[in-house]
């Protein structure tokens, strides 16, 4: 029993910690209606401006304390419902999922920019002395970080319960996650509520981020989006609702993790494993048995009637006589492009359009799945890895090469797509998502590292006999023929489904799942069919960047990636082919116009904020903010050739006036009247 | 237990002894309930009375606690709602289900081929997906009958809630349904577009022979309708006959009006 204890005892702070994460996050959500990716990246803002107040600035712990903590992260989170939530309090699940993707991906970017990626070593305790042991419990030491951690814990769990349950404030909360309008209705000042709720939860991840810096003996952001996976899962287990279970099941989560690591080989495989492993593995459990995850993004607020429907895509807003101007353009500058690249375009500038095509390929992917399907995937980077690095074996063990590697490579991604529609067949919104990520992860931990049979870092050179020696030769062409080839049959692919019976019964499945299968559309099979075409895409875009990379790393496919793609995506428009293309000509190029600033700027990370701060506007823009620029001016263009009656003419044929209709349907988001035009 | 009254051809709807409770509190308590071939049925009561629920169980929405629904001599309970919608069940909803993103020409092919199972993914990658021109006509005259031809190219999402409503109803009738599931199919429509629309009902099961189950709350415009009415209280039915009896009765007069005269 000793024994046990020896191994369970050091595993509740870290537990205490996930607890902490998991209450914030069940907090936030139930008072919200907002899962907060973000929470990871406001828990290592308190966390870093602690540790810099207290070492930097030499302020007593408690000064550092109370700004960083009781000042700071409530004023972050107060932040971030006014200038964001509030405005999408009555956007759909996935709008604002993206929304706080947005920031998980943007905020450590901007935190890059602004104090650079060096790591701060030995951060400080806020209440005892970590370096003090105060007592022994079943032979194991406690010291200053373990107890603060975990009266830290057991304070703010009991004050919450306190405040949801007891108070009349708590019971306000309760009711603003179910409806704010209704609230509303009843005399209560929603806005108030639900700025406290995020004040209060902003305070949480300040706490835990203060509290684990201390126990990993040094403050990385890598730890804090761990400690959030951790936190997914324990949320995931209480269905986001109840707020001892979460807390519950991230104290066992750490004690489980210390427990099997004392027990297990020591250096083998599962023991090394474990640690990054068990989260996901646990998420992942979660999302299959609890039946209350599927329930997740039912429309719950009896008000939800009255909302406009959504706008229409800005494609079929267009006048006629614009398509005649437009499609001609496209033609010309797609002409343009293909004898620039075969003739005078700079090898720099042919090797970043060539990626373009690349990254436009594996875009086309988050196209089907989003734009089409309407649910958001976190796993396309990864399902890219999964046609990589097949290919990579095919060509490896059986000698056929990249490019037929690359089919067998699309067949398995795709198959891959199929197991994780399967076993997602009852998700949507934010349960898809998890899912999605608990699948990216288990791959990134567990599966490429296996296909290397290495060191996770390390990958695999593309040998000369794999490819014809023309594609890896970057004075040549052939490669662009390649890629622009695969990307022509992928985007033809996509519009033929997009605008056949697929497309049609995938809209409908967006308007109404109800309508859809009411009237004799199977969901499931669309579901799979959906998935299927984007793994074997994706599959395909895979192994164009490995050819191109001229290299197999997990590093190039990792989940990280996957949520930056699908916030690129969605600035520029999922809806679209013309969004994914935009999108990975936009990347690359920014990208490689980034590379003529100075570093100190920021670099890369600068790429990845632009991009983030127009996802920001997802909610007030589904089709994207570039594409709803892109409506704009073309209104504009219309109005000025061909006067102002003839686009909105309706009539047989003829388009009705909908511009009313759009202004409306963003009403309470990020839109200003003007931006209706 | 009762059992379901015979026809003579034998009804086209059974439920017998359907319930569905949530948590503790029975939306659907033991109801039967049949409607025969080409008859035409109202289901009424007050808000909360259970009719919705019903239609959700009829439609494999909901999983009833206990009980038996057929089609047609067929089970339906092991049936999924596609199933159940491709063996000729159509409905329209009490909260308008549209599909923002399409016209409503698109809403009617959809269904076409949803019902028909006649929208393959082969056919979108060879280029063949474009509406036949017998797809066509059986929506234009789907669309003339309800009305709705002039808006047949807008999406509906540029259609206010009367239009969007005849989208519903235009969407289940082009698949020819042999049972057509209304649920308060008038709500947001004026006077003369539900009279409109009580005249296409009752030309419909006429001319085509289809079943209707209405849930209504304009009760003038489901004695215009129905052969028969079925009444619905706090989940079970008190009231089963002609329409003008049925009304008449001091059971329903107290469970509508709350009065006993």
């Amino acid at each position: 029993m000793e024994h046990f204890l020896g191994f369970a005892v050091p595993g509740i702070p870290y537990g205490c910690t996930y607890a902490i994460v998991a209450v914030g996050l069940v907090l936030n959500y139930q008072a919200t209606g907002v899962f907060n990716f973000a929470y990871g990246a406001q828990a290592y803002i308190s966390a870093y401006c602690f540790t810099r107040l207290v070492q930097g600035a030499g302020l007593p712990t408690g000064v550092a304390f109370l700004l960083s903590v009781v000042v700071l992260a409530p004023l972050f989170g107060l932040a971030l419902d006014r200038f964001l939530f509030s405005k999408i309090a009555a956007a759909n699940t996935t709008a604002k999922l993206v929304t706080g993707i947005s920031l998980f991906v943007g905020i450590p970017a901007v935190l890059s920019v602004l104090f650079g990626n060096a790591n701060i070593y030995n951060p400080p305790s806020i209440l005892f002395n970590p370096n003090t042991v105060y007592f022994r419990l079943a032979g194991t030491p406690v010291n200053g970080i373990d107890l603060t951690t975990v009266l830290a814990t057991v304070v703010v769990l009991v004050a919450l319960v306190v405040l949801l349950r007891l108070t009349n404030l708590g019971l306000q909360m309760r009711g603003a996650v179910e409806s704010r309008r209704l609230i509303e209705l009843d005399g209560v000042n929603a806005g108030r509520v639900v700025a406290v709720a995020w004040a209060v939860s902003g305070f949480m991840a300040g706490l835990a981020g203060v509290l684990l810096a201390p126990i990993y003996g040094q403050l990385q952001f890598s730890d804090y989006t761990a400690l959030m996976v951790a936190a997914f899962a324990a949320a995931a287990w209480a269905v986001l609702r109840s707020l001892v279970a979460a807390a519950a099941v991230g104290v066992a989560m750490g004690v489980v993790t210390t427990t099997l690591q004392g027990y297990l080989p020591v250096n083998s495989l599962w023991s090394s494993a474990l640690f990054t492993s068990l989260p996901f593995i646990v998420l992942l459990v979660a999302l299959l048995v609890v039946p209350g995850l599927r329930r997740l993004d039912r429309a719950k607020d009896p008000l939800a009637s009255v909302d406009p429907p959504t706008p229409p895509s800005a494609a079929s807003l267009r006048a006629p006589q614009m398509d005649r101007i437009i499609r001609p353009l496209w033609y010309l500058l797609l002409v343009a492009f293909v004898i620039s690249m075969l003739t005078w375009l700079p090898t720099t500038w042919e090797n970043v359009f060539n990626a373009g095509l690349v990254f436009s390929t594996i875009f086309l992917s988050i196209t089907l799945i989003t734009g089409m399907g309407g649910q958001l995937s976190l796993a396309q980077a990864t399902l890219a890895g999964v046609g990589a690095f097949t290919a990579a074996q095919v060509a490896t063990h059986l000698g056929l090469g990249l490019l037929v590697g690359g089919l067998v490579g699309s067949v398995t991604a795709a198959l891959v797509a199929v197991v994780l529609a399967v076993a997602s067949v009852r998700l949507r919104g934010l349960g898809l998502a998890l899912m999605t990520l608990a699948a990216a992860l288990f791959f990134d931990n567990t599966v490429f590292p296996q296909l290397l049979g290495s060191a996770a870092g390390q990958s695999i050179d593309v040998r000369t006999s794999w490819v014809p020696s023309l594609l890896l030769n970057p004075d040549g062409h052939a490669f662009f023929v390649l890629a622009f080839a695969v990307l022509l049959v992928c985007v033809a692919t996509v519009q033929l489904v997009k605008r056949g019976t697929t497309g049609r019964f995938l809209a409908a499945m967006r308007g109404s799942e109800t309508a859809a299968s009411g009237m004799g559309i199977n969901l499931t099979w669309q579901h799979l069919v959906v998935f299927a075409l984007a793994g074997a895409v994706a599959g395909l875009g895979g192994t164009l960047q490995v050819i191109q990379q001229q290299a197999v790393s997990p590093a190039l496919f990792n989940y990280e990636l996957s949520l930056v793609y699908v916030v690129i995506v969605v600035t520029t428009g999922a809806g679209t082919v013309e969004g994914a293309l935009q999108a990975g000509f936009g990347f690359v190029v920014l990208q490689q116009l980034l590379t003529y600033v100075p570093a100190r700027l920021g670099g890369d990370s600068l790429v990845v904020v632009f991009f983030a701060f127009g996802a920001l506007t997802y909610a007030a823009h589904p089709e994207g903010i570039l594409e709803f620029q892109k409506r704009r001016w073309t209104a504009r263009f219309e109005r000025l050739f061909f006067g102002p009656e003839t686009p909105a003419t309706p009539g047989p044929g003829g388009r009705a006036p909908l511009a009313p209709a759009v202004a409306s349907t963003t009403d309470g988001a990020l839109s200003s009247g003007a931006d209706s035009a | 237990m009762r059992t379901v009254p015979d026809r003579p051809d034998g009804p086209l709807l059974t439920v017998a002894g359907v319930s569905k409770t949530f948590g503790g509190i029975a939306a659907v308590s033991d109801v039967h309930l049949a409607v025969a071939r080409g008859e035409s049925v109202g289901l009424v009561g007050p808000n909360g009375a259970g009719k919705t629920t019903l239609f959700n169980c009829i439609c494999g929405q909901l999983r009833p606690d206990g009980g038996r629904i057929e089609l047609d001599g067929e089970d339906l309970l092991d049936l999924s709602t596609y199933r159940r919608a491709r063996r000729g069940l159509g409905r329209t909803y009490q909260r308008i289900e549209v599909f923002p993103d399409m016209t409503v020409r698109d809403h009617l092919v959809v269904a076409l081929r949803a019902r028909w199972r006649s929208g393959r993914l082969w056919r979108d990658l060879c280029n063949l997906a474009r509406p036949t021109a017998a797809e066509r006509d059986q929506v234009d005259t789907v669309l003339g009958l309800v009305g709705i031809d002039d808006r047949a190219d807008s999406p509906v999402s540029a259609l206010g809630l009367g239009s969007c409503r005849l989208v519903e109803l235009a969407r289940a009738l082009v698949t020819d349904p042999v049972l057509l599931l209304a649920d308060e199919p008038s709500s947001g429509l004026d006077v003369r577009e539900t009279d409109d629309l009580a005249q296409v009902l009752r030309s419909l099961q006429r001319e085509r022979g289809m079943a209707v189950l209405l849930v209504e709350h304009d009760l003038d415009m489901v004695g215009g309708v129905v052969d028969r009415a079925v009444v619905m209280d706090l989940g079970t039915v008190i009231a089963e006959g002609p329409f003008d009896e049925v009304m008449a009765t001091p059971a329903v007069r107290r469970a509508y009006l709350g009065v006993d005269t």
